[in-house]
């Protein structure tokens, strides 16, 4: 089973057999402009729900990145600590920032799906 | 992702059709709207002024002028430096100061016949116009030039590709005032500018700016930077930005702009404020403006809490960024005075966990203008 969701934080969620990545979208990025420092939770770190996790900063300002969901990291992006403008290359794929084990999988179905986050961003 | 929303709109420049077109990132600031970044990015802008030559929109910042004899002995009551003595075709950096020392707005003041031209900042621009009309007297006419545009053209290479439409551009010296037709449209042209390398900044009326800023974009050399790339160069360059690294409460002696008192205004300590910046040059003030070199690769912004090494307070963060040129953060900081000597350690607490950083020169990155 694989499926992507997006939170109003724009942030995508892609859950691949019970594990979460969790990465910030195009649009983000784009807002964020060059990003020059991302620092990471801890692998095994249990989150809450919109708990600030990590930190991506851009020239300009830093920004919070929020759990989408509850769950426990299990792994972080390392490639970020030393070339965070993966984040700007490639938002959707080499520059995710962290994985987790949601505590509950519906909560991730109840995120928005793709057209919907689209719509979303219309409105901004 | 916080933060992601803009303000109202505010006041256009005569550059916001350009900034459309250009793929500008528009942001309030100061009251205008400006772009923070084009297409390109903060980073490339940034390098393309540090090798190349960048245009800036400062149309924001505020043009005043001052008129006849006694001008420059009026302005000497409410700013610092030697304006008295500016001659003709020479630019200044001055400071008005408040009563207690404290610094009201830095200023650019240049001299071209009997007319002082002045460049403040746009968040102070309403503040030092009401204050130059309550001091300046009636026999020293005030104007505000609200109707012109103010391009920078900064880097290496901006000599070039001015002199390519204007070859008397490439005579003047740094600090220097001219007026000059670029491309057929009569600007005044000085030799200084923001971001620590040679360049140019242009006062053009607002009808012939996007004329005149095509014009230069159109030159090889040139490329559009933002808001961003201003900050961070200015930055590199250890060079205050008003409200965050200099304000009211913070001295001339704090602030590392000991020179811009003038010799003869510090033999005379005829400005506001002179007893208590005299008090200071004396004694020593409680804190100086520093560079601070954290380690890792962490911005460390504006706000930040410094810690010394006992554990006590040890100031405050007033600028922060991540330095292209340098490809680590930089900052600057008002330190105690017992740590604020090249080389002290620290700690910058950053989102709560200690960052060691250590006080380090300034300017960064080192200054190029055309002397």
């Amino acid at each position: 089973m694989s499926e992507i969701r997006f939170t109003h934080d724009h942030e995508w969620v892609h859950l691949i057999d019970g594990v979460a990545t969790i990465g910030i979208t195009d649009h983000a990025q784009q807002a964020l402009g060059d990003i020059v420092f991302v620092e990471l939770p801890q692998p095994g770190r249990e989150v809450a729900a919109g708990e600030a996790i990590a930190v991506v900063e851009s020239v300009k300002a830093a920004s919070d990145i929020y759990a989408p969901v509850a769950g426990r990291v299990t792994e972080v992006n390392a490639e970020l600590t030393a070339d965070p403008a993966l984040v700007n290359r490639e938002p959707a794929s080499g520059g995710w920032f962290f994985k987790l084990v949601p505590a509950d999988l519906a909560a991730i179905a109840a995120l928005m799906d793709e057209a919907a986050y689209a719509a979303f961003v219309e409105t901004l | 992702m916080t933060n992601m929303q803009t303000d109202p709109p505010v006041q256009q420049t005569p550059l916001a059709a350009l900034h459309a077109a250009l793929g500008g990132r528009m942001v309030p600031f100061a009251g205008w709207s400006l772009p923070v970044q084009y297409p390109a990015g903060i980073i490339a802008e940034h390098r393309q002024c540090r090798e190349r030559a960048a245009l800036f929109d400062v149309s924001h910042m505020g043009q005043f002028s001052l008129h006849g004899p006694g001008a420059a002995e009026a302005l000497e009551t409410v700013a610092v430096g030697e304006l008295a003595g500016l001659r003709d075709g020479r630019q200044r950096y001055s400071l008005f100061t408040s009563d207690s020392g404290g610094i009201l707005d830095d200023l650019m003041v240049a001299r071209l016949g009997e007319t002082l031209h002045l460049i403040v900042n746009a968040s102070r621009a309403d503040h030092d116009f009401a204050h130059l009309q309550a001091h300046l007297p009636a026999s020293v006419p005030l104007r505000r030039h609200p109707d012109r545009a103010l391009l920078a053209l900064q880097g290496p290479l901006a000599v070039k590709a001015l002199a390519r439409l204007c070859p008397a551009a490439a005579s003047m010296t740094f600090m220097a005032i001219a007026a000059l037709d670029i491309a057929g449209i009569a600007c005044l042209v000085t030799r200084s500018g923001y971001t620590g390398e040679d360049g140019f900044e242009i006062s053009v009326p607002g009808g012939d700016a996007e004329a005149l800023a095509r014009r230069l974009l159109a030159e090889p050399e040139v490329a559009p930077a933002g808001l961003g790339a201003r900050d961070s160069l200015r930055l590199e360059a250890g060079l205050p930005l008003w409200g965050h690294d200099i304000d009211e409460l913070t001295t001339p002696i704090e602030a590392g702009l000991t020179w811009a008192l003038g010799k003869r205004r510090r033999m005379a300590w005829d400005f506001p404020g002179a007893a208590a910046i005299r008090d200071q040059l004396d004694n020593g003030a409680p804190r100086r403006l520093v560079g601070l070199l954290p380690e890792g690769r962490a911005p460390v912004r504006a706000g930040t809490m410094l810690v010394a090494d006992d554990g006590s307070a040890a100031g405050t963060v007033t600028s922060g960024t991540f330095s292209p040129t340098c490809d680590a953060p930089i900052a600057m900081a008002y330190l105690r005075r017992d740590l604020a000597g090249d080389g002290v350690a620290v700690s910058a607490m950053l989102r709560g966990k200690p960052v060691p950083a250590h006080v380090a020169p300034l300017p960064f990155v080192p200054h190029r203008y055309a002397r």
